[in-house]
């Protein structure tokens, strides 16, 4: 079987909320692939369509090539964490994960390897309501790894979890990668995911805003602008524009120039005899690249609202 | 990046395994919520608990002193009413006896609505003529003078025409009306061996045969005769919150019979005997006595014999009265098996759960599995203990209990435990379909127990109450009835005694269909929904 998740234009809408809009995307193995967008732009619905949960009213979403349902024990193929919180109180964590392995005909043993796995052996024993939101984490995920799965799939995992959590989840993602496994892996917060995700599947208005990677992101978003300082902006301005670049004022004395790179510019004020004090060329980080493309989509949901 | 385009492979074929892994992982979730395992445990002990109060809080007693009233049992093992007056000779294996019936006359108690006449007060007093529908009077050949011993009977009634009766239970319709001078009845037994055949005729000449009755064992030497026999009359006056009231006592019925004939008489002359009638006798019943001018016999008798069934007057309690915990513990079943899909939903579990087995009818279905099973099992523990302790209880207060045959007591045990899992199934139903347990287990409350009550408490008049108790789950209880529900009997059949409208399968199967129902509906929107 293929570790892959295939989700093909699926659209879900629940009474007059349009959640997913066509979502197109695909997760390949071997590496971590970030879900990414803000809170309402569909992720969630999305993991839920691709385990059956939710029933897609067009569109499919396969896992390995075969829709999540018609699978036989299907938590071998795809294990999964969508809501940590999801666990009967009075339930040992042992005993959640016990009834999960029995499921897919997995005995106490299996049980026993993913609790090691997850670094929970100590409060397995202990009732699952008495659980902090790091061990129901880590409780989930124990779930997601009960049938050795080739494809994994985790809601928000670091939600909930202190910075030795967050260091803990992110290197044992990139483990599961890179065993070969395809990781999907949902956040909101660009910055849980910046040294962790190889892929981006940026997410808004239940639609693909961006399917890139990481390194094609940030030239994407970066462009060819740098910032110029100089006492004579209006000159300086002149002479770049007849040049064909683009220049905003961006504060006393300081321009944004878009269109030359910075040798170019460099090259002609120089020329010129345009005097500068500084010339960098912008960089823009995962955040601010991540802003500008979900921008849009959370201020149209601020404006309109839900969409008939 | 492009999608990868392949077409979805078309889904292998479910391997084998899938439903008994779903089954198991239903039975390790029940097991290891310690509250559901106590909850079921405590539905075992309130059964036997309540039953045990119950039947101590069950006092009988005669003038502040045990009763000492005989019980007849009959051949199969049934209590019986065996109290009539016998005009009787002896008869060889091979014979017959033959009689016309000219009248059947009797006396019915006055009301005075000051509660029921009981055996030994005044005869005669304060009565008018008239005749209870199973008034009865004719021939009959008996094993012998003892109560309870086998007999078949050919015989005219109040206004149940003539029949063929034989031990007891047995009663089959012969041509209707009641004689009278003018269209008197022919009525006639052969007795072959083992076998005695009824026959009835208008003219003494054209006879039809009524029916044949085999008495395994008959002695060689039996007694033949004519009776006459009629059983209480009762009126229900008032009817409470805690029971009915009535008034009624003993009735007379006198027949008179001429052209008496028999053949394969053995030496011997008309003897009249008083069958029951005593103090003893449990059912009130006056004493007969027989009158003969020429050829003409007039039999006088009061009682009846016929099977002995709760509130036909006598007391007495049926074996059910030790299970009457099981309404207690029916609630904490179906709490129980309410929570046992409820929860999932409360904690956002069904998710978990449609994600690891997405087959969900299997997942209904090994839940339903699973919850009837140890519902079963806790109803089978609680019902095999609380029948012979409660037995004993009420026994030790004096009680009488009405004899049951072991097959009807396995059903008994068995049907109360089919009963709990049913009911709990139900509710795993309606809990599946609401979604919340409280409303689940309000609903399976007000379908099962609600209707129970109000027939036990004859809160409805007794038509409204019986066809409550026929088409509500709550007619399940029927599969605890012990006693038959006899047509020849004109006892009130009221669910206080233990007697329902349905046959104890015919209700189980309602409750069955309601549990179906239920789980059907349950079934196609956990299909319809998402998880």
């Amino acid at each position: 079987m293929e570790a892959t998740i295939d989700v093909q234009g699926v659209y879900k809408s629940f009474g007059p909320t349009l959640a997913l809009d066509g979502m197109t995307f695909t997760v390949a193995p071997g590496q971590v692939t970030g879900f990414i967008g803000p809170n309402g732009a569909g992720k969630t619905t999305t993991m839920r369509v691709i385990l059956g949960l939710d029933a897609p009213d067009e569109g499919a979403a396969l896992v390995g090539g075969r829709s999540y349902t018609s699978l036989h024990r299907p938590l071998t193929h795809l294990g999964s964490l969508l809501d940590a919180a999801a666990l009967q109180p009075s339930r040992t964590g042992r005993n959640h994960l016990l009834w999960l392995a029995h499921s897919q005909g997995l005995d106490a043993a299996r049980v026993d390897a993913v609790l090691g796995q997850a670094g929970l052996d100590k409060a397995a024993r202990r009732r699952a309501g008495g659980y902090s939101l790091g061990m129901r984490q880590r409780l989930g995920i124990a779930a997601a790894l009960l049938g050795d799965p080739p494809v994994l799939m985790m809601d928000e995992p670091f939600n909930g979890m202190d910075p030795e959590g967050i260091v803990w989840m992110r290197g044992f993602l990139r483990s599961l990668a890179a065993a070969g496994r395809a990781v999907l892996v949902s956040s909101h917060l660009m910055s849980e995911l910046e040294d962790t995700a190889d892929h981006l599947v940026i997410a808004g208005r239940g639609k693909v805003l961006a399917d890139t990677s990481v390194a094609g992101l940030l030239a994407a978003a970066s462009g060819d602008r740098a910032l110029l300082r100089t006492i004579d902006p209006d000159r300086a301005a002149t002479v770049l524009e007849h040049a064909g670049a683009s220049v905003a004022v961006a504060g006393a004395g300081l321009l944004t120039v878009t269109g030359l790179d910075t040798g170019q510019i460099s090259a002609l004020l120089a020329g010129q005899a345009v005097p500068f004090s500084e010339l960098s060329a912008h960089r823009a980080t995962l955040e601010e690249a991540y802003l500008g493309l979900t921008h849009d989509a959370v201020e149209y949901r601020a404006a309109e609202g839900v969409r008939p | 990046m492009t999608a990868t385009q392949a077409p979805p492979r078309t889904a292998a074929p479910a391997e084998h395994g899938s439903f008994a892994a779903t089954l198991r992982a239903e039975w390790t979730k029940f097991r290891t919520v310690r509250g559901w395992v106590i909850g079921l445990t405590v539905a075992a002990l309130v059964t036997v608990l309540v039953g045990l109060l119950s039947g101590a809080g069950s006092m009988s007693s005669c003038n502040g002193h045990p009763c000492h009233f005989l019980h007849p049992v009959g051949p199969g093992g049934e209590a019986v009413t065996d109290t009539f007056y016998f005009v009787h000779r002896p008869l060889a294996s091979h014979g017959s006896i033959t009689a016309r019936v000219t009248s059947l006359t009797g006396e019915l108690p006055t009301a005075t609505g000051s509660g029921r006449v009981r055996a030994g007060q005044g005869p005669q007093s304060g009565m008018h003529p008239g005749l209870e529908p199973w008034s009865k009077g004719g021939l009959i050949i008996k094993a012998n003078t003892t109560q309870g011993s086998a007999y078949a009977a050919v015989l005219v009634t109040g206004d149940h025409g003539a029949r063929m009766q034989y031990d007891y239970t047995q009663d089959i319709a012969g041509p209707p009306g009641r004689p009278a001078p003018a269209s008197p009845r022919w009525l006639r037994l052969t007795r072959a061996g083992d076998t005695i055949t009824g026959y009835a005729s208008a003219d003494g000449t054209h006879w039809t045969q009524v029916g044949i009755a085999t008495l395994p064992g008959l002695p060689a030497t039996v007694q033949a005769g004519m009776f006459a026999t009629s059983p209480p009359y009762s009126v229900t006056t008032a009817q409470g919150l805690l029971g009915m009231s009535g008034t009624g006592g003993p009735t007379l019925a006198s027949a008179a019979l001429d052209h008496v004939s028999l053949h394969g008489t053995v030496p011997g002359a008309w003897t009249g005997t008083q069958l029951g009638a005593g103090r003893s006798d449990a059912s009130p019943a006056m004493p007969g006595r027989y009158h003969q001018a020429g050829g003409t016999f007039t039999v006088t008798g009061s009682g009846d014999i016929a099977p002995d069934a709760p509130g036909g007057g006598g007391p007495g309690q049926t074996l059910d009265h030790t299970l009457v915990g099981a309404l207690a513990g029916l609630i904490a079943v179906v709490v129980v098996a309410a929570m046992f899909i409820t929860a999932e939903y409360r904690h956002g579990l069904i998710r978990t759960t449609c994600a690891a087995s997405p087959r969900r009818g299997q997942v209904l279905a090994a839940k339903a599995i699973v919850i009837a099973a140890v519902s079963f099992a806790a109803g089978l523990a609680a019902a095999a203990v609380a029948i012979p302790l409660g037995s004993h209880v009420l026994r030790a207060n004096g009680n009488y209990l009405y004899p049951v045959s072991l097959l009807t007591e396995v059903r008994l045990v068995a049907g109360t435990a089919a009963m709990l899992a049913v009911a709990a199934v139900l509710a795993l139903a309606l809990g599946a379909m609401l979604r919340r347990s409280a409303i689940a287990v309000t609903l399976v409350i007000a379908a099962i127990i609600l209707p129970y009550l109000v027939a036990v408490t004859n809160v409805l008049p007794p038509g409204a109450g019986n066809w409550l108790m026929r088409l509500v789950p709550a007619a399940g209880f029927a599969i605890q009835q012990t006693i038959p529900n006899y047509p020849q009997v004109s006892n009130a059949c009221a669910v206080a005694q233990g007697c329902y409208p349905l046959a104890p399968w015919a209700g189980f199967a309602v409750l069955c269909a309601w549990a179906a129902a239920a789980l059907c509906g349950a079934l196609l929107l956990l299909r319809r929904r998402d998880a």
